[in-house]
């Protein structure tokens, strides 16, 4: 089965914010979305699970075996930590969750497997680290059981250790037979876990790259930004 | 000038922080690493005034921080990790600019605030750009020390470079003292003099 965003367009009463973007996602599989902030990598994930702003006009199209996303198909790990609810605890908005899918849930297994302490059930969301919080969100995704995963920026905030996890985590949800698209802006560790890469920048696609293009000095990325995105990264993460 | 000792805090029976001393000098740029839920956050509110610890003191210039009060912005202030989380989502752009102190221009123009931001609301806006509104907001003139909580981590490695350099530049133009949160030690090899990394006390 494949997940394909044909031509989507995304525009505001203020002006375009994302023109012309395909992509295709199989099942097993974990595609990359990088590039640069206000690119509208979000708005691609809003999209994706119809969450986008009411005043927001979508054109193109989201289907799935040809047949269009219908709600809750694509389950969302939102980028913005504001997305828990501040009055209902940890365990509670994972239930929630998956009652709305109506599957039942092992609340402790769930947050072990994005690697939280059982504990944490009881936690509210003022008393978790930044950190802890981006893997409550990955919890409440997983909890809907969805069989396609859109996950925004799961690692910001984290440790390398931690970040690591939930990329192998991502990467297993998809080995198990899962789509899962990653957006990241980090990009060597998109590069370890996805097929394929496509970047944005200023709204419009840029590139859709094999992962194997970004290595040594990206000469095998064929638009100028991409190398430019991968040179700055790799810049970042080395210079001491 | 700010100078931290033998800070000490627990939530209920999780310690998090056990005798953390800082010193942070006048337009210096010190970095603070440590692995996920080491407390890095819970010290950042501790250093802001934002939480009282339940060990130690903070001082400002040898004297107890000051609160804020009408007009007079605290001279410690806080960048949230999470920039959503630190502004009201009903106002716009421009509204947030203008709380407490007006915008001042330079920092708009350093920082990379544009103007047709002004009527957009913080959910218009990408993680990236909220970001820099949310550190714009804070640079008040009494402004003497600012930390900033990993708010290069939701930026591509183009902005991030470009927004530190900006803001270290502002900082010492002002001899604003930064304390840079990040769990990058690149990042803050690169940008600070020295770094306090916090060990994992108790795993939250």
């Amino acid at each position: 089965m494949t997940l394909r965003i044909e031509n989507l367009a995304v525009s505001f009463p203020t002006g375009p914010v994302l023109e012309g973007v395909s992509l295709s996602l199989d099942c097993g599989e974990v595609v990359g979305l990088t590039g640069t902030s206000g690119a509208g990598k979000s708005i691609v994930a809003e999209a994706l699970v119809g969450a986008l702003p009411p005043d927001a006009t979508r054109t193109g199209r989201i289907t799935i075996a040809d047949v269009p996303v219908g709600p809750r198909t694509v389950a969302l790990v939102p980028q913005r930590l504001d997305a828990l609810d501040p009055l209902a605890t940890v365990g509670s908005q994972i239930q929630r969750f998956a009652q709305l899918a109506d599957r039942p849930i092992d609340v402790p297994g769930a947050l072990a497997s994005v690697g939280l302490p059982s504990q944490t059930a009881r936690l509210y969301p003022h008393e978790l680290s930044g950190g802890m919080a981006r893997r409550v969100l990955l919890a409440t995704a997983l909890a809907t059981g969805a069989d396609w995963i859109v996950a925004d920026e799961p690692t910001v905030g984290l440790d390398t250790a931690a970040a690591t996890r939930v990329l192998s985590l991502l990467a297993d949800l998809a080995a198990a037979g899962r789509g899962v698209i990653v957006i990241s802006h980090d990009v060597p560790g998109l590069v370890g876990i996805a097929s394929r890469i496509v970047i944005l920048r200023q709204g419009r696609q840029v590139e859709t790259a094999l992962a194997e293009a970004f290595s040594g000095a990206g000469t095998a990325l064929r638009d100028a930004f991409s190398r430019a995105l991968w040179n700055a990264q790799l810049a970042s993460d080395t210079q001491c | 000038m700010l100078t931290a000792r033998a800070l000490g805090h627990a939530y209920g029976n999780r310690q998090v922080l056990r005798g953390v001393d800082l010193d942070l000098a006048q337009g210096e740029v010190v970095g603070l690493g440590g692995a996920s839920g080491s407390g890095k956050t819970t010290l950042c509110r501790i250093l802001a005034g934002q939480l009282i610890p339940d060990q130690g003191e903070v001082l400002l210039d040898g004297g107890k921080l000051l609160a804020a009060s009408p007009g007079q912005p605290a001279p410690v202030q806080y960048a949230h990790q999470s920039p959503e989380l630190a502004v009201d989502p009903r106002w716009t752009v421009g509204r947030i600019l203008a709380n407490g102190t007006a915008p001042d221009p330079e920092v708009l123009t350093a920082l990379g605030i544009r103007e047709d931001w002004t009527d957009r609301r913080p959910m218009q806006l990408s993680g990236g750009e909220l970001a820099r509104v949310s550190l714009a907001r804070l640079f008040h003139t009494g402004l003497r020390v600012l930390i900033c909580d990993e708010i290069t981590a939701q930026l591509d490695a183009i902005e991030q470079e470009r927004l530190m350099r900006a803001l270290i530049e502002l900082a010492g133009r002002r001899k604003v003292a930064l304390l840079l949160v990040s769990h990058s030690s690149a990042l803050r090899s690169r940008f600070c003099r020295k770094s306090l990394v916090l060990d994992h006390q108790d795993h939250r």
